[in-house]
């Protein structure tokens, strides 16, 4: 097969110049095989599995990384909802236990970020999902690399809000007790969340998966960006034309890569998450990209538009490229991971409230978001429940990571350090949510999930 | 015996002997060349080769770290990649 020097370079110049990776490879792990009734057993079952097949996961992504030239920037581990695993044990600090083994496996394998300490609780909650939501703030204190998460609100269930009314309290608490609140950075609400998303902090094995699934996330706003940027003067019929052809060419490239992996690995592959995931380098903005396509500031008006013309071309050319596209595939909007984002915040042109309309088109929530730390528990609590909504009513997943960073104040700088970012808090209404949230209960399913 | 085909992609600015060089290198490791193409793009040099590495005992790290000697030396940057990855980028 003969290939032209054009597109030979074009693939080179994707990770030489564009910031082209396979952002993540995680390995979905289910660990209910793992239950037993001994705590110490459990542990032992559980560290063995996670540590074995972690430290699998990093030699022969290495090796796939060597072959084809492109980084693959972090390989992790999901494993089946920690409530569902504890709901047998009768310690009161089981959840913390398996936390720590998950931590120390995670560690042993050089796994950065193992995903899955959450609970499912759209509907209700068991003792067990209980027991893990109060667990929270002391396990992400006292762990570095487990990452959590918890499912509140689905279409078909609709939203607990008794769950949302104790996540406002919650995460002040994990705010309260890590450094610039970063705790909460490693903690993510969901709606409709996906059981095969590869990303962080959200990332988990879901039940209906079987044993192993190797997801596979790519990344190319510095890809994209690239080609926006030469096509500068076309309308956006044509933009969204070029966008899609680039697309189809890096999610290729990721199911390549997941297929080969996981087959080495002899494990089944799982999906592709086609989501443009921003990083902090300059070049690799989502921000950057709406900008580059004419909006003169993320956040102004124009923003919502044109984002929600790029995740369509970004779709449609991924659905050409990949039987398997799954896990969250929107776009990730993150303030303080985005450069561009975190500029715009900065400017003043991007408020939560605009945050949250660029959710409904398309990216997957209100994201990595330093809010000031004296907000109130019910005000956190509604900030949720209005981003969820969205969710709940448009069946798509939309989820919320807010930081109310303690001691800060609307406008103060914080860095959260590496690839979390740095950003500046931003202002929340300071008008009351307190009645409504307090109200409690669950808020019905919507009309349109009713569809038997 | 199936064919183990590999993009070395050189990019830099134009000297004599860097085909020379690259092509002594892996004849030294019984590797063949398949294809070979060269241009100027964008004010640089450019050169693609794709070869089997079937009867070689290279493996592609061993190749580039060989090829990073002559990558310092003449002062170019190359990539050592498979080819499947350029099939799955650019056909359908």
């Amino acid at each position: 097969m003969e290939y032209s020097i054009e597109e030979v370079m074009e693939t080179v110049k994707m990770t030489l110049y564009h910031n082209f990776d396979i952002r993540t490879v995680t390995l979905g792990i289910n660990l209910k095989d793992c239950i037993h009734s001994d705590i110490k057993v459990f542990k032992s079952n559980v560290y063995d599995r996670v540590a074995g097949y972690g430290k699998k996961l990093v030699s022969e992504a290495e090796k796939l990384e060597e072959k084809y030239g492109i980084p693959i920037t972090n390989k992790r581990i999901s494993v089946t909802p920690v409530s569902l695993i504890v709901e047998a044990c009768a310690e009161e600090d089981a959840p913390l236990q398996i936390a720590k083994t998950l931590d120390r496996a995670a560690k042993d394998a050089g796994i950065d970020f193992i995903g899955g300490y959450g609970a499912l609780v759209q509907k209700g909650m068991t003792r067990a999902d209980a027991k893990l939501i109060d667990s929270l703030p002391e396990v992400l204190a006292n762990t570095e690399r487990v990452c959590a998460f918890l499912n509140v609100a689905s279409t078909v269930s609709g939203m607990n809000m008794d769950a949302v009314i104790r996540l406002g309290n919650t995460i002040k608490d994990i705010a309260n007790r890590t450094k610039n609140g970063i705790g909460c950075t490693k903690f993510a609400v969901f709606a409709n969340a996906p059981e095969d998303n590869p990303f962080m902090a959200g990332a988990f094995h879901g039940v209906g998966e079987p044993d192993f699934s190797l997801n596979i996330g790519i990344s190319g706003p510095g890809v994209v960006r690239s080609v926006v940027e030469k096509n500068r003067e076309c309308d956006l019929t044509a933009l969204s034309e070029v966008i899609k052809r680039t697309t189809f060419k890096i999610t290729r490239a990721g199911e390549l890569i997941g297929r080969e992996l996981a087959s080495n690995m002899n494990v089944p592959f799982g999906i592709v998450d086609i989501s443009l995931a921003s990083t902090t380098k300059v070049g690799d903005s989502v921000a950057g990209i709406v900008e580059l396509m004419g909006v003169e500031k993320m956040g102004a008006p124009g923003s919502t538009a044109a984002l929600a013309l790029l995740i369509d071309a970004v779709k449609k050319g991924g659905a050409m490229a990949s039987g398997n596209v799954g896990g969250l595939s929107g776009t990730f909007i993150p303030v303080s991971e985005d450069s561009g984002m975190n500029s715009a915040v900065k400017a003043g042109a991007l408020s939560i409230e605009k945050l949250e309309a660029l959710t409904a088109v398309c990216s997957v929530g209100l994201d990595m978001i330093a809010i000031p730390g004296d907000t109130p528990a019910e005000t956190i609590s509604a900030i949720i429940a209005d981003e969820l909504s969205i969710g709940v009513v448009n069946s798509k997943t939309t989820g919320v990571r807010l930081i109310p960073v303690p001691g800060k104040y609307a406008g103060d700088y914080v860095n959260f350090g590496g690839l979390l970012g740095e950003t500046y808090v931003m202002n929340v209404s300071t008008f009351s949510s307190r009645d409504f949230i307090l109200r409690g209960g669950r808020m019905p399913s919507p009309i349109t999930s009713m569809r038997n | 015996m199936s064919k183990y085909l590999v993009f070395i992609t050189v990019i830099g600015k134009d000297r004599k002997g860097i085909i020379a060089r690259i092509s002594n290198e892996v004849y030294n490791h019984n590797i063949n060349i398949e294809d070979l193409n060269q241009k100027v793009m964008e004010g640089y040099f450019v050169m693609t080769m794709l070869v089997d590495m079937s009867d070689s005992r290279m493996t592609i790290p061993e190749l580039k770290k060989e090829l990073s000697e002559i990558e310092k030396e003449m002062g170019l940057s190359i990539q050592v990649q498979h080819e499947d990855i350029f099939k799955a980028m650019h056909r359908v």
